[in-house]
């Protein structure tokens, strides 16, 4: 009897599409140097990807052919050494376009496997966005920004090989560094990487997360119903009619609040979110017009406020404003909660006014995508020690 | 235009000289269809033109909708069916080919549309005769599929089919099969009941809460996945399931009200009480069988014959009792499946199937014949050679499973 090693990449869809996937291959390549048979594949229900709505890439790996068997014909396997975050806001949940519901990001994480994160961020700031789970599991943070290096505009910035590094790092069972080393000169034919990966392999921040740390939200529930309780003809009921909001102080009805589909909610797509200044605000109606998803709810007082539920993050409401600073996009890591902000507006408009001109104060430039040489290491000053080692 | 003047008001049942495809036509009219498409193949052309006919003459109130293609044909008919609509629709060949996707989105959406499949060879070459192969594609898709063989039956087939299709315990479409040529343009005189009967028969149809309206907001076909299709599946398998009581009851009503007792649904059974040997087959072909049984007769030879009306549902258990009483059975296709076993037709290989598989099965020979392909006739020598190779099998002559009759060769 054999061992099974289950990986999983979890990636912006489309964005990371490749970075995914040179991942997971390298993880098979490295393995195959260990003479361990493997199969790399994506979710199948993620195809065709969406832009930035969360998939998955998968690598199966075996110590012999038999044991990979129980690994194959599958969509996912059942659960995994080692979850890949390769954008910290992942953590949050992920939701594929056509799965059901929010699922948390380590919910395939075997008892003492490994969450690994690019991010900037200190698993301070990761722990408290992922799910909890009811068995301890290690966290390993791998300093970089959420990569876009593949998707064909963006130049190489060596997060794949980075992650295989990691990878022998944090379960040196599936290949060591030195395996990584050789599937990445055949595969790369780059020296330059096979560094970026010893690099990686020596320094990264890992911590152990027990059941008590975490998002305590539970998950989404959904009970899959027979066939004898369906209703027949392929036919499910209608979203319904949306209906009024309530002003949280003044009780006052008014505005149109939309129902939105229960069961899928949107938001694990979001990168970044729209901050909005009611003070400031006139009522233009462009942002509310213009939302892709219908994410604005119009309150009582005739404002729009972004539903954080239904918000994509795709940042059209910031760019058809009018008003400076009235909608700033900022990266979802800064928030805990899809709360709104117009009611925390409403039940004390300095106290928000304070916090909205706090978090907008970097006006921070767009959080994700590689857009330039050395732009990775401005963000991040480990990147820039190791350039200037080198 | 003489012909066609004859008004469905009328209190007494009146007698036409019509074809087939005309007398399914007519019951469109008595059954008050709401929604017709049409694009035009032959044989099932006629079906449309005639239609056309009633339309223009005032004779029939629908909205009769000449579409750019088959498939676009019957996608109107699904949406219309969808909103409350009893619709019609039909297509020939290839052309029922080309509707395929729509033919199969149908079933699941639990549309009971009503077809008239008037029976034609595939291209190519572009053959107009009759073939069952193109009727024979949906067999698997959950639509209920019936074979006809003059135009009385077709007219009350028709009115049976709405009945049973548009019951809640089935809601599936339902194709008539009705061979081209022999059936499709042939006169004969069919007896056009009272719409008043046929409105004691034939209930409104009611949609439920699967109507498509305002006032029942629901989505029709989102996307779904593995976690939903086998369910989805499952419930198009229970309808068909229910489907033969359905029959049976509309069959049952339909004798007591019209007066015309089809006696068993699935099957029509000629001069099998004492047969030895039977042969099988669907359609027209019936008619050159009939003559050349009772030549047979006449000879001495105990020779019945069962032709099978509903495909789907296929009537295995009763089929497998009826043919198990014989010491050989002769199964004429007219149709082929290659590469099906033993290279037979489709409908060779059902009968096997069910009798294999039937509580108490009865190891008899089955003989496999591909005849009349393209429109080609049967003959009544071609019936007496199927007879005489099922005779010789059934008194332990070696034989062969599937053979071409009317070949040349």
């Amino acid at each position: 009897m054999g061992r099974l090693f289950a990986v999983e990449i979890v990636y912006r869809g489309i964005f990371q599409k490749t970075l995914a996937t040179r991942i997971s291959r390298g993880i098979v390549l490295a393995a195959h140097h260990e003479g361990k048979p493997g199969i790399s594949f994506g979710r199948y229900g993620d195809s065709p990807e969406r832009n930035g709505i969360p998939a998955k890439s998968f690598a199966i790996v075996a110590t012999d052919e038999e044991t990979l068997e129980e690994g194959k014909a599958r969509y996912e396997p059942r659960e995994v050494d080692i979850t890949i975050a390769v954008d910290d806001t992942l953590c949050k949940g992920v939701e594929s376009w056509a799965w059901y519901g929010l699922q948390p990001i380590n919910r395939l994480l075997k008892p003492g496997g490994t969450l690994i994160c690019t991010s900037v961020q200190p698993p301070e700031t990761i722990i408290p966005m992922t799910h909890r789970k009811d068995h301890p599991y290690t966290l390993t943070v791998l300093k970089a920004a959420p990569s876009f290096s593949g998707l064909w505009v963006y130049k190489d910035d060596h997060t794949d090989v980075r992650i295989l590094g990691v990878i022998a790092r944090v379960l040196p069972e599936l290949f060591s560094l030195e395996s990584v080393s050789k599937a990445i000169l055949e595969e790369w034919a780059d020296p330059l990487k096979v560094t970026s990966a010893e690099r990686a392999h020596e320094r990264v921040t890992t911590v152990t997360v027990d059941p008590s740390q975490g998002n305590p939200e539970a998950p989404y529930q959904f009970a899959l119903p027979k066939w004898q309780e369906m209703r027949e003809g392929v036919a499910i009921p209608c979203i319904p009619e949306g209906q009024a909001m309530e002003d949280p102080v003044s009780h006052a009805a008014g505005g149109f609040q939309p129902q939105r589909n229960p069961t899928f909610k949107k938001f694990s797509t979001r990168t970044m979110r729209p901050v909005v200044d009611f003070s400031t605000c006139i009522k233009c109606t462009l942002c509310w017009l213009q939302c892709p998803d219908s994410c604005f709810d119009v309150t009582p007082d005739n404002l729009y406020d972004a539903n954080m539920q239904a918000c994509c993050g795709c940042g059209v409401c910031e760019a058809v404003c009018p008003v400076p600073n009235c909608v700033t996009m900022v990266n979802e890591a800064h928030f805990h909660d899809n709360a709104s902000q117009w009611a925390a507006w409403k039940q004390n408009p300095e106290q928000y006014k304070a916090w909205l001109l706090d978090t907008i104060k970097d006006h921070p430039e767009r959080s994700h995508g590689f857009r330039y040489r050395g732009q990775y290491e401005e963000q991040t000053p480990e990147m820039r020690a190791d350039k200037e080692a080198a | 235009m003489a012909q066609l003047a004859y008004k469905v008001e009328e209190q007494a049942e009146k007698t036409a000289l019509i074809t087939g495809s005309e007398a399914i036509a007519v019951a469109c009219q008595l059954a008050d269809v709401d929604v017709i498409t049409a694009y035009p193949i032959r044989p099932y052309d006629t079906v449309m033109q005639y239609v056309a006919k009633l339309v223009s003459n005032g004779l029939m109130d629908c909205d009769y909708i000449v579409a750019e293609s088959e498939h676009s044909q019957f996608e109107i008919v699904k949406h219309a069916s969808a909103v409350g609509a009893r619709v019609f629709c039909g297509s020939s060949g290839v052309g029922w080919m080309y509707a395929m996707e729509a033919l199969t989105v149908t079933p699941a959406l639990r549309i009971p549309m009503v077809a008239m499949v008037g029976n034609r060879a595939l291209d190519d070459p572009g053959a107009f005769g009759v073939e069952h192969n193109d009727a024979l594609t949906v067999r698997d898709l959950g639509w209920l599929l019936v074979w006809v063989d003059n135009a009385q039956e077709a007219l009350d087939t028709a009115l049976i089919a709405y009945r049973t299709a548009e019951d809640r315990r089935v809601f599936l479409p339902c194709a008539i099969s009705c061979d081209g040529a022999f059936l499709t343009h042939s006169q004969a005189m069919v007896k056009i009941p009272t719409r008043e009967k046929v409105e004691k028969f034939l209930p409104r149809y009611n949609r439920g809460d699967l109507l498509l309206h305002p006032d029942n907001p629901i989505t029709v076909a989102p996307q779904a996945n593995e976690d939903w299709l086998m369910e989805i599946r499952r419930q198009n398998g229970a309808a068909m399931e229910r489907a033969p009581q359905v029959l049976r009851e509309a069959y049952a009503d339909f004798a007591r009200i019209f007066g015309r007792d089809y006696a068993n649904p699935f099957f029509e059974e000629y001069l099998t009480e004492d047969a030895e040997i039977v042969l099988v087959g669907m359609g027209t072909l019936s008619n050159p069988v009939k003559v050349a049984l009772r030549q047979l007769r006449r000879e001495g030879q105990k020779v019945g014959f069962v032709r099978l009306r509903w495909f789907r549902p296929f009537p295995a258990e009763e089929l497998a009792r009826c043919l198990s009483r014989f010491w050989a059975v002769g199964v004429i296709d007219r149709d082929f499946s290659f590469g099906s076993p033993y290279m037979s037709g489709v409908l060779a290989t059902e009968v096997r199937t069910a009798m294999y598989s039937a509580e108490h099965p009865a190891v008899v020979p089955v003989l496999g014949f591909i005849c009349g392909l393209g429109g080609r006739e049967v003959t009544v020598p071609g019936v007496r050679q199927m007879a005489e190779l099922t005779s010789n099998a059934a008194a332990g002559q070696h034989y062969a499973r599937t053979q071409w009759i009317g070949l040349r060769e």
